[in-house]
């Protein structure tokens, strides 16, 4: 070999490695070797690829943190003591206190109290925040005892989403059209962009969160018959659908085959029970969007919704952030039975209450009654 | 300096004198551009660049060809805001789509698909012609057509795609994208929708005639270089006048594998796995949800998918059940 091959060589050996070490943070391309644990029947490929590079930090990331001491539940109740105590008023006063220390801890460590109270009247409901804290306190009860298909009772907590973070990481809002102009060439079809986290820099189309996690568009599109027998599914919303697929699979940290025979996506009987999991799951956020998160659109500022208007929205990611059950299935909520039950809530208890009380009381009062019709789309 | 030359070797046998090719007879255009030595490219095949017959079919079909490519970068330029940077940046996400699946087979939008079916009409009226000018350009060398023939078989698969099959399901949406990302994405979310391509036995039959291209290719290109040292690539001689060349390439593969294409049934070999490939692909695309909705299913029900054994609890699609909610 002469100089110059040499030169090459090396060059090209380099520029290999450097590109290897590059994908790695860009996550598409992972550098090998990866792990693989086989999950199904030998030789079918139902096995699950992991990358211990990546999830070892990830592992430490999703650590919860550690549960407060149980407080008595003796005494008086907070509701006997408080003002303006909606939700958690059958707690003791010392319980009560020790879940407003959890909850500040989960949420707003850095902001404290204030995040949500006035601090010269803790009990109104001038700040917005409060308003949506209790709403999502009851979404918490919502989730753990109406949606045990999905959370089982492992539960969730507030700190489950928000991570020591006023606003959880993950959310979304419904993606603005493109501008087209005089709408004469260039339709990018609402696919077609990179840098789209919802289908992790495919081509696909990149709204399917509105799609499915806000209306029920359908997802399935193979056939059920070897022959057609009236499966009008297109090819674009197979893209659609996989679409969604991406972002479960990149939201949990797995591959198809956690929850699917890749032989025939669409067959039940060859399932890993997963995919039942994920089944309740996209109900359950579909239901905690409708129910819960749209019905905060009025309440929050213009600052924290999206380019449309729209509230922030819940979607796997949301909890899930990159885990195959959140916080690696640590079981935080055991140590907050208060947010395992679902409590009715006394409209109009207590006094105080500020702006935008009358609503907040409506839509709590409305879901947890049960009887509000499904939003008409 | 190579102390011995056949024609693999990096001497490059050119003329003073280049030649523009045998005389044309009547209906034929001239040939264009002067013809001159390219030393590199010689190295990779024959060092005299040109002429090149154009004629009004080529003419025709680079017309054609031009239109759809401009077309399609046109839109792609437009979806990014005429933004040449964007437009190299993010080239591979970029497409030209098909029409909605809501307009099924009529006349849609300009830019709901429209330019899609203009670009598509340009695309075959430019294979088409360049078709033609292979089939008039190898009958005017007094050639057979077998080259035309062999690219008719890739046309069928492009139009079973495009044009056939999108027909038959009444709905122009089901043609493939324009863009590098999304025809892939087309593809994979084509076999999604029906069941999973790979029970296809007509997928299966395309990939067995484009590995064995593959392998045959290899073979043959091996077998002649190896026999380079007896004269073996002059293979059309060796067709007419076997020499030791031809005898010790046929001695090895009956050795080796116990049977041995010819000099000149190779090449037959070669062509009909080269156009099998797209003409089988291209009957189980067309296949594909006009008589076969899952080909998975098919599969199970003429027993070519075997059965596994249960690893998973069973699973009942939850929607068949009655929700709480």
């Amino acid at each position: 070999m002469n100089i110059i091959q040499r030169l090459t060589t090396a060059v090209i050996a380099l520029g290999t490695l450097l590109a290897l070490a590059g994908c790695e943070r860009g996550a598409p391309f992972e550098r090998p070797p990866v792990d693989s644990v086989q999950s199904g029947y030998r030789g079918t490929g139902m096995l699950q690829v992991y990358n211990p590079r990546i999830l070892e930090p990830q592992i430490e990331q999703n650590q919860p943190p550690a549960a407060l001491p149980p407080a008595s539940s003796e005494g008086p109740k907070a509701s006997q003591v408080y003002q303006n105590v909606k939700v958690l008023g059958d707690l003791s006063v010392a319980e009560f206190a020790r879940h407003m220390t959890a909850i500040t801890a989960w949420v707003s460590p850095n902001e404290g109290c204030v995040y949500c109270h006035n601090p010269a009247n803790f009990a109104e409901d001038s700040k917005y925040t409060k308003v949506v804290a209790r709403r999502m306190i009851q979404m918490t009860q919502h989730i753990n005892v109406d949606w045990q298909q999905h959370v089982s009772n492992t539960g969730v907590t507030c700190y489950t989403c928000h991570r020591g973070q006023p606003v959880p990481s993950k959310i979304w809002f419904t993606a603005p059209g493109q501008n087209k102009g005089a709408d004469f060439i260039g339709n990018k079809n609402a696919q077609n962009t990179p840098d789209q986290d919802s289908v992790k820099g495919a081509s696909l189309p990149y709204d399917h969160y509105t799609e499915y996690f806000k209306e029920a568009k359908p997802i399935r599109v193979a056939g059920n018959t070897a022959l057609p027998t009236g499966n009008r599914a297109s090819i674009q919303q197979g893209e659609y659908t996989y679409g969604l697929m991406m972002h479960m699979s990149d939201s949990l940290g797995v591959n198809c085959t956690y929850c699917h025979n890749s032989r025939n996506f669409g067959d039940w009987s060859q399932s890993p029970p997963q995919r039942t999991t994920a089944w309740y799951g996209i109900r359950m956020v579909r239901d905690l969007n409708l129910d819960y998160m749209e019905d905060l659109t009025s309440i929050f500022p213009v600052g924290r919704k999206g380019p449309l208007g729209d509230v922030a929205k819940v979607n796997c990611a949301t909890c899930h952030q990159g885990a195959y059950k959140p916080l690696y299935g640590a079981k935080m909520a055991k140590d907050h039975p208060e947010l395992t039950t679902l409590v009715q809530v006394v409209a109009g208890a207590g006094a105080g209450g500020g702006a935008g009380d009358a609503q907040a009381v409506k839509a709590a009062a409305d879901a947890v009654a049960g009887t509000k019709p499904a939003p008409s789309r | 300096m190579a102390d011995y030359q056949n024609l693999f070797t990096t001497v490059q046998a050119t003329s003073r004198h280049l030649h523009d090719g045998v005389p044309l007879g009547p209906y034929n255009s001239s040939r264009d551009f002067k013809p001159w030595l390219f030393h590199l490219l010689g190295r990779l095949g024959n060092a005299q660049i040109g002429p090149i017959y154009l004629g009004r079919l080529g003419l025709a079909s680079l017309f054609c060809g031009l239109l759809w490519f401009t077309i399609i970068g046109m839109n792609m330029l437009a979806s990014v805001d005429w933004s040449p940077i964007q437009f190299v940046k993010q080239l591979f996400w970029l497409s030209l789509d098909p029409p909605s699946p809501e307009y099924g087979l009529s006349i849609p939008p300009i830019n709901d698909g429209g330019w899609f079916l203009i670009a598509g009409f340009f695309f075959l009226a430019s294979v088409l012609l360049w078709w033609a000018r292979m089939y008039t350009r190898a009958r005017e060398l007094g050639l057979g057509t077998h080259i035309a023939w062999a690219f008719a078989a890739a046309i069928w698969l492009t139009v079973v795609l495009g044009l056939l099959r999108p027909i038959l399901m009444g709905s122009w949406s089901e043609a493939v994208p324009y863009g590098v990302f999304s025809h892939l994405d087309w593809t994979a979310a084509f076999s999604l929708r029906y069941g999973n391509l790979f029970y296809n036995p007509f997928h299966a039959l395309s990939i067995v005639f484009l590995y064995g291209s593959a392998l045959l290719f290899a073979m043959h290109g091996a077998t002649i270089l190896a026999v380079g040292r007896y004269g073996g690539e002059r293979e059309i001689e060796q067709i007419v006048d076997r020499g030791t060349a031809s005898e010790r390439a046929a001695l090895f593969w009956r050795w080796t594998m116990g049977f041995n294409a010819t000099m000149e049934s190779v090449h037959r070999w070669a062509w009909w796995f080269a156009v099998l490939c797209p003409l089988t692909g291209g009957i189980g695309i067309l296949l594909t949800g006009t008589v076969v909705d899952n080909w998975y299913l098919w599969a199970v029900k003429h027993g070519v998918a075997p059965p596994y054994p249960a690893v998973y609890p069973p699973q009942v699609d939850p929607a068949t059940l009655i929700q709480p909610r």
